[in-house]
Parts: C-alpha cells; structure tokens; sequence
C-alpha cells in the first residue's frame, strides 16, 4: 500500500507541477479529506472501523481473485494465439466444472457476507443513546434539536459558511473550502449520539465519513442512525442525497468535545437562546425591522431570489418590482408561511419576527415601494392561526 | 405463401435491394428489420454523443474547485440529463438495433415478426428525444432530479419535468413493442431445426432481456404517471403531508431500475460470447451453462431492489436480505466470466478490433463487478452510497460493460451490415484510447468516492482537485475517442474499402455468415435447415 501511494504522490506532484502548477497549496483538511487520499477518512467510531476492515478484507480478497482470473486470461493471451501456432483444443463442455465454479464463488461470497452481518446488526441497533439530536434537512442547511440527555432543548440552524465569493472564484479559497459551517454540531467524545433524521422540504442524507454514519432524511419520516466518537476533534461530512440547487453547499460539521468542553458549551449555547428570543409584542419601526430582515433575507432567501433580488428567470422569481411584494401584505405572508413550489414553507424555521423582518426588507429595498412598508410580528403570528 | 414470393422475386433473384423504396420512404416507412436496425443505431449513437456533449459539460465544471461555467440549478439538469440521455437514449436503442439487425439473420428469419410496430416502436423514439432534449429551453430548464427523479424533488421542478416524463412514458411504450416483436420473433420465426438450446447466445440474451423490459417498463411507467399526478392532479402519492411516502417511489423506481441495469447488460453478455468464440476458433465453453447463468442473473435481478436504497435506513433484516440476495448475483456472473475464460483456453487466438474490445469488456466489466460486490456489503454501501465511487462503479459496467460491447459487436457485425471492412489499425486506435481514456476518467473517481466526495455536486472541497481535473482530461479524450470512431472508422467504412466476404472471420459461426456480405435487402425468403 505504502508503494502505491508513494508512486501515485510522486506521479501526480510530477503531474500537477508540469500542468498546473498551482495545486501543491491545497493542505490535507482537519477531519475532512486529506490530498489525493486513496482510502476511507481516519474513523474515528468502531462502527466506522469496522467499515474500514471490511472494505479492506473485500479488497483483499477481490484482489486475489482478480490476480487469479486474469492471471489465466493473460497467459491464455499469451500462449495460445494463432500467430505462434497455437492449434484450438475443441473441448467445449464440463459438468464438473461448472458445478465447481458455481459452489466456490458461493462460498466466497458467503464468506463476504458473514463478517458483514454482524456490523449490519451493530449499525442498526440506536438503543439507550446517551444523547438525542434531531437533524432537520432543508433546502439548503441543517437543523439541529437536542431532544433528549445533555443539552435538551438547544435548538439552532447549521448551513455553509464558506463565503460566496469564495465559490465564485472572486477570493481565494480557504483552507475548510466547503466544509465548514456557521454552528457545528457539537456532540460529548466517548457517548452514544443518536441522530434522528427528517426533512421539510424534499430528501437530504446527513453522512459523515469519519464516524460511519450515513442516514437519509425523509419529509414527514423519522429515521435514525448513531454514533459514539472515541476522539475530541471536528469531523466533517455532507448531504449525500441530491435535494437541489444548493446540494453541494450544505455541509455537516461535528465538533466531539471532551465532557467538560460540552457542559460549557450548553451553558453559553442557553443563555445566547435566551437573549436572541425576542419579545414577540414588541412593536418595531421600518428601519429596525429592515436592519434584522436584511440577515434573514442574506441566511436563507439569497440562494434563489439573489443579493439583487431579481430572482433566476424561468426559475426563482424577481422580488425586485413582483407584484406581490408590493401588493396586499397577506399574499406574501402566506407564501412566506406555506410556501409554494420551489418556495419552501417557513413557519416552522422562522419566527414571526424573522418573518415580518424579511418581508418589511423586501418591501423597502430596491426599487420596491410597496403601500404597507410594515408587518409586525404580531400581524404574523395572526395570520399562522 | 411461398407461391406468391416466388412469383414476386422470380424475376429479380439477382439483385433483391432494387426492391426497396428510395429517398426518405424507404426510411419513413421501413418494415425491413435491416433498415429499421440501421435507424436505430444511429439513432443511439446521436444520443450517444449528446449526452457526452452534457457529460464533458459536467467534467468540464468539475475540472476545478469554484463555480466557473455553470451555476448548480443547470449543472445539476445537466447530470439528470446526462443520465436520462444515456440509458433511455443511447444504451436500450443501440441493442435493440443490433437484436434488429441480426436476430433474424441469426434464427434464420426473413424479417421480424411485425414489421409495421417495428417502425412505430423506432419512429416514436426521435420525438421522445426532441422532447427530452429541448426541455433544456422551457422556463425552469430541463428536469433536475436526478436520473432517478426521486419525489418529492421531482414535485419541485418546472414543465420540463412533465416533457421529461412524457419523453420516458414514449420511450417506454417504444421499449415495450421492441421486446414484443423480439418475444415473438425468437420463438416463432426461428428456421427448421434450430431448437431453443442451439439458439446463438446474443439471440438467447435478448430473448430473456425481451422478458425483464416487459416486465419492468409498466413498473416505470407507474412510478412516473404517479409522479405527474402528484405534480398536477393534487394527488399524494409520495407526499407524506396528504398520507403518502416518499420512499415509497424509489422503491417502486428500484424495482424497475435493477432489472433494468441487467436489460442494459446481458445482450452485451450476448455480443461477447458470440465473439470471443469466433476468435478462439473454439466452441463456447458451456452454452448451456450460459444459458442458465444469463437466466439466473434475471431471476435475482428482480429481488435486489433496495440495495440502491441502504441510505434510506430499512430493517436490519431487509439490509441482510438485500445484501445476500445482492451478492449471490455474483455467482451466475462469475460463471460468465469462467465461461468466457474457459473459452478462450487453448485457443487459437487473434486479436481484430471485435475481438479486443471483447476482451477488454471481460477485463474492465470484471472490475466493476468487484466494485458491485464491495457497494453490495451494507455498512461498506453506507459509506458509499452517493458517493464517487458508484460512479466509478456504474460507469464500469455500464461504459466499459455495454458500451464496449456495442463497440465489439460494431466491429464483428459492420462487414455484414456495410459489405465493406473497416480499417483495422483504426479500431485498434480507437479501442486503445478508449479503453486509456475511459481509465484515467473513471479509476480515479474511486479514490475519491472513498475519500467521501458526495456526487452529483457542482462543487467541491479543493483537495479533491487533482483526481478531479485528471478525471476531466481523460474525459475529453474518451469523447474525442468517440468523434474519431465515428469520423475515421464507421463514416469510412460504409462508403468503401475492401470488400467483406461473407464471412470474413476465420472462426465465427452462424446462420448471419451464409448469406453475402452486405446483407441484401431480403434475405432466408426460403428459411434454412440447420442441422
């Protein structure tokens, strides 16, 4: 393996160097891929180990049979061709043969498949899980709830954080180029994490290679999968199942931290929950509302409707001059609310004050100058009922 | 009958191609399975090089970290389509021009058994793909969704979703008059004496192939009108909010698209083990072994299903079911491969064009029959699945698989379609660069699957650039590989060259060989004895 790998460095800085030149500054990525890595990522959970041993048993022994099977073919090739004189035998028929190719592979495939078994049975079983997190796809972040153990009731959104510019090739890229994410998952080392896995909006796969996970999350389902880091690190993984535009852009971070490093973060995570709730009475004036709407709208409405608000012709709509952002206020709170096609529906991710927020922005922004520049909060959490 | 043939060729006996229409009547309205064989070769191979069009576009957006030519909402029509194109488009036409071509000339046939669906199941297939391939320009784009057109991403995208599904509901019905007329063909029309079990095995290959799409394209059809009712009709079928079940539809998808993949393969099964016999001027080891094999691996393509859907977390005791019942296919398939090996031994071999591409399907399929096996264990599949590495699988034994033995069948069959043979260096060009190109394409995408690279994404973490950008090149020169064949070997090959015999191989046998190289128009009026 060893020599494998060096011959492939060494032809592939042999080729980048001639080629392109720029491709030895790419570092290996703190718990994501490394450079030209051959193999799974480092696993750092048992079941993710055994993963490891089992694919390397199969290459194994896929490997000796390859070596055999062509082995035969190419001292055929090589033997018995016509241009050394070689005359055809003309047997064309074995019972005992075929019998003995049919039961060997049987058995091999058989021995495949027992050492897996057990790993399919591991993998399954999500019992007495120390800690419960739901993860929550949507078109295009993560949504984590501890719903049980340590941490019950934190609740936050997780979605990409490397900068568009970045993607578009305006900034250099650095160095976690999409793999990072604004707030990671933050799980205990050593403990059974069992994440429950749903969607609101069309299926993603929440699957991080380091820790063998890989569950996918079904609108209106619940399913689950676990896992138990045995090392303090950050793991990164990705959506595994195509859920649209954004797919590739909504990365799973996992921060594993020691006991104590998880106790201190509960406690920082709870009482910065408990500043940003708002006072949903509060009555807000244009400036303040289109200040906040401005984040919500660059966090979750920028991907389709863009920075410009012209939308993608023939795909997202314009909110720049849209009618129904200038129109009655009620249209939009329900697309808002329930969405529409494309348009997700919101209710469940944003608060009424987000809601109002984004939609005072929209109404006040470019060139829109809608009659209502204003919905308060509280016009929102009536119209939900 | 007989009577009236006679009286009707008694005059032309000498020269049966001036019976034919001219212009474009002859191709409009051909009954004749040789015209109607060479439309839908070319046909495919349209198709063929407009999803490679869209496949270079894809490497061509990967070939770096960043978004530079495409945003994701087109890079991501572009994979769906490539998919659709390729499976839809290229693959199931190019076979069931080849069964037109030469499944009469194999069984001793004079003409398919219906001659009228022959070229409705041909003439539907160019306005499916005109369908298919200008939802590119409707607002919202082509579909999306993936290949797979999994709900509900597919309730999400715009009319050029619908054009898609109507596209497959028209390439589907074409499918299923196909297998029809083969169905019938085969066990009616075979000549005097030619039992099942002395049937040449590409003839016993569709023969079973003709069953799964039978079987399986209604299954499709549901899935997809389902899909358009949900979409449309205020149905819930895979909506959970209105009852329904969104894994329901892969499930439903799946059982289609296994057999399906094994539609896509065992004619290629059939084409190779015509080959490799002719060149090792040696009998095919165990034809009937072969036969069960191929009847095998049908059998349990129906039962494998989910193990496309590992991800989707099912019972422990369906992931086992699944990943035994998938690795027993191995064992049939393994059988093949002896066989074909076994063939080969003691031989007296040469190396044509057919004979290479031949083997280098043995060589290079093989190794994404390894690649099955490791996706088909369970919690090595999770780390896999929507990864790399099953794209480097699919395309193993999809492009090195029934590509390359449409490619051998090209090489083995054109003397008797064109009655001209083909430049011999050039199909040994062409099969050496494919077969290079296609390497340094599809090996590296292992390595990076393994490393964890999601597909079906329109970017990605820089340290996957390098495996990336060698994918790439090797790419374009796979396609350019493919405008060289066309260019250089088959456009020359049909205007001239020297002339073919009517066997122009040493060791190959079957009824194809004993009329004259090109194939007149009409050929076993009288039908052979075989003996």
């Amino acid at each position: 393996m060893n020599y494998v790998k060096r011959l492939t460095l060494l032809s592939m800085a042999a080729f980048g160097l001639t080629i392109f030149g720029s491709a030895s500054a790419v570092n290996n990525m703190d718990g994501g891929p490394a450079v030209h890595q051959l193999n799974f990522q480092a696993p750092v959970t048992a079941i993710a180990a055994d993963i490891y041993l089992l694919h390397n048993w199969m290459i194994g022994i896929c490997l000796v049979i390859f070596l055999a099977v062509f082995g035969v073919m190419f001292y055929s090739i090589l033997k018995h061709r016509k241009s050394l004189g070689h005359k055809s035998a003309s047997f064309h028929e074995s019972a005992t043969v075929e019998i003995a190719w049919t039961v060997v592979p049987f058995v091999i495939v058989v021995l495949m498949a027992l050492p897996a078994t057990k790993t399919v049975v591991a993998m399954k079983d999500t019992s007495n899980a120390d800690i419960t997190i739901k993860a929550t796809g949507m078109q295009w972040k993560w949504g984590y709830d501890y719903l049980k153990g340590d941490g019950e009731g934190i609740a936050y959104l997780s979605a990409l954080s490397t900068p568009r510019e970045q993607i578009n090739g305006v900034a250099p890229k650095g160095e976690n180029y999409l793999l990072e994410v604004d707030h990671p998952l933050v799980v205990p080392v050593n403990k059974k994490i069992r994440i429950v896995t749903t969607a609101n909006d069309v299926i993603h796969a929440w699957g991080v290679p380091a820790l063998g996970v890989k569950q996918d999350a079904i609108p209106g389902f619940v399913r689950d999968t676990w896992f138990k880091a045995e090392k303090v690190g950050t793991y990164r993984g990705n959506c595994y199942e195509l859920c649209g535009k954004e797919h590739a852009f909504m990365p799973i971070v996992v921060n594993v931290v020691s006991e104590e490093d998880y106790a201190k973060w509960i406690v920082a995570q709870k009482s910065a929950m408990a500043a940003k709730s708002d006072d949903p009475n509060k009555t807000w004036t244009v400036a303040e509302l289109s200040e906040r709407g401005e984040k919500v709208y660059g966090a979750n409405c920028v991907a389709c409707h863009q920075a410009n608000g012209k939308g993608v012709p023939g795909a997202f709509p314009a909110l720049d001059g849209s009618q129904m952002v200038n129109g009655p206020q009620d249209g939009q709170v329900a697309i808002l609310l329930n969405g529409k096609n494309a348009m997700p529906a919101w209710k469940g991710t944003l608060s009424d004050t987000e809601i109002a927020a984004v939609i005072t922005y929209t109404r006040n922004n470019w060139s829109n100058k809608a009659d209502d520049t204003i919905i308060q909060p509280a016009e929102v959490l009536a119209a939900r009922k | 009958m007989s009577t009236t043939l006679d009286q009707a060729h008694g005059h032309a006996d000498h020269a049966h191609d001036d019976h034919h229409p001219h212009g474009w009547r002859r191709w409009l309205y051909a009954t004749n399975h040789k015209d109607i064989g060479t439309l839908y070769l070319w046909f495919s191979f349209t198709m063929l090089l407009t999803g490679g069009v869209l496949a270079l576009g894809i490497r061509a957006e990967l070939f770096k970290p960043g978004l530079q030519l495409f945003q994701p909402e087109f890079f991501n029509q572009l994979t769906t389509m490539h998919g659709l194109i390729m499976v839809f488009g290229a693959i199931m036409p190019a076979f069931v021009g080849f069964a037109n071509w030469m499944i009469p000339l194999q069984i001793g046939a004079s003409d398919m058994a219906f001659a009228r669906m022959n070229n409705f199941s041909f003439w539907l297939l160019p306005p499916a793909a005109i369908l298919l391939v200008s939802s590119f320009l409707v607002p919202g784009g082509a579909t999306a969704a993936g290949w797979t057109l999994y709900a509900p991403l597919s309730t999400q995208m715009g009319i050029g979703m619908d054009m898609g599904i109507f596209a497959m509901h028209i390439m589907g019905a074409s499918s299923i008059m196909g297998s029809i007329n083969i169905v019938t063909t085969i066990l009616n029309m075979r000549a005097p004496g030619m039992t099942l079990m002395k049937m040449p095995m590409f003839a016993w290959t569709w023969l079973i192939t003709a069953y799964l799409l039978i079987a399986v394209m209604p299954v499709l059809a549901g899935a997809i009108t389902m899909t358009l009712t949900d979409r449309h009709f205020g149905t819930s079928f895979f909506n959970a909010a209105g009852g329904g079940d969104p894994v329901m539809y892969q499930h439903i998808f799946w059982f289609f698209g296994h057999p399906e993949v094994y539609i896509m393969i065992l004619p290629a099964f059939g084409i190779v083990s015509q080959i490799i016999p002719a060149f090792a001027r040696k009998p095919l080891f165990g034809y009937a072994s072969m036969v069960y094999a191929t009847s095998s691996i049908a059998i349990l393509s129906f039962i494998v299903w989910a193990h496309h859907m590992f991800a989707t977390g099912m019972p422990v005791t369906s992931q086992l079911f699944f990943m035994y019942a998938t690795m027993l296919i191995a064992v049939p398939t393994g059988v093949k491969v002896f066989n074909w090996i076994a063939t080969m031994w003691q031989g007296s071999m040469t190396f044509e064009s057919p004979m290479l591409w031949a083997i280098g399907f043995i060589f290079v399929f093989t190794m994404g029959g390894f690649t099955g096996l490791i996706c088909a264990i369970t919690p090595v599949d999770i780390q896999l699945q929507d990864t790399y590495y099953v794209v480097a699988h699919f395309h193993y034994v999809l492009v090195a698989g029934s590509l390359f033995a449409l490619f051998a069948g090209f090489y083995y069959w054109a003397p008797k379609w064109t009655g001209f043979m083909y430049n011999e260096t050039r199909g040994k060009i062409h099969f050496w660069a494919s077969l290079i190109t296609f390497n340094v394409t599809f090996f590296p995408m292992h390595f990076l699957g393994l490393a964890g690279m999601p597909r079906r994404y329109a970017d990605y973490a820089a340290q996957f650039t390098d495996f990336n950008m060698i994918a790439s090149i090797g790419a374009f020169g796979f396609g350019l590989s493919q405008v060289y064949f066309l260019f250089f070997v088959v456009l020359p090959s049909i205007r001239g060259g020297e002339k073919a015999a009517a066997n122009p191989w040493d060791g190959a046998e079957g009824l194809e060989w004993t009329v004259p190289s090109p194939a007149p128009f009409h050929t076993f009026e009288t039908p052979p004895m075989v003996k």
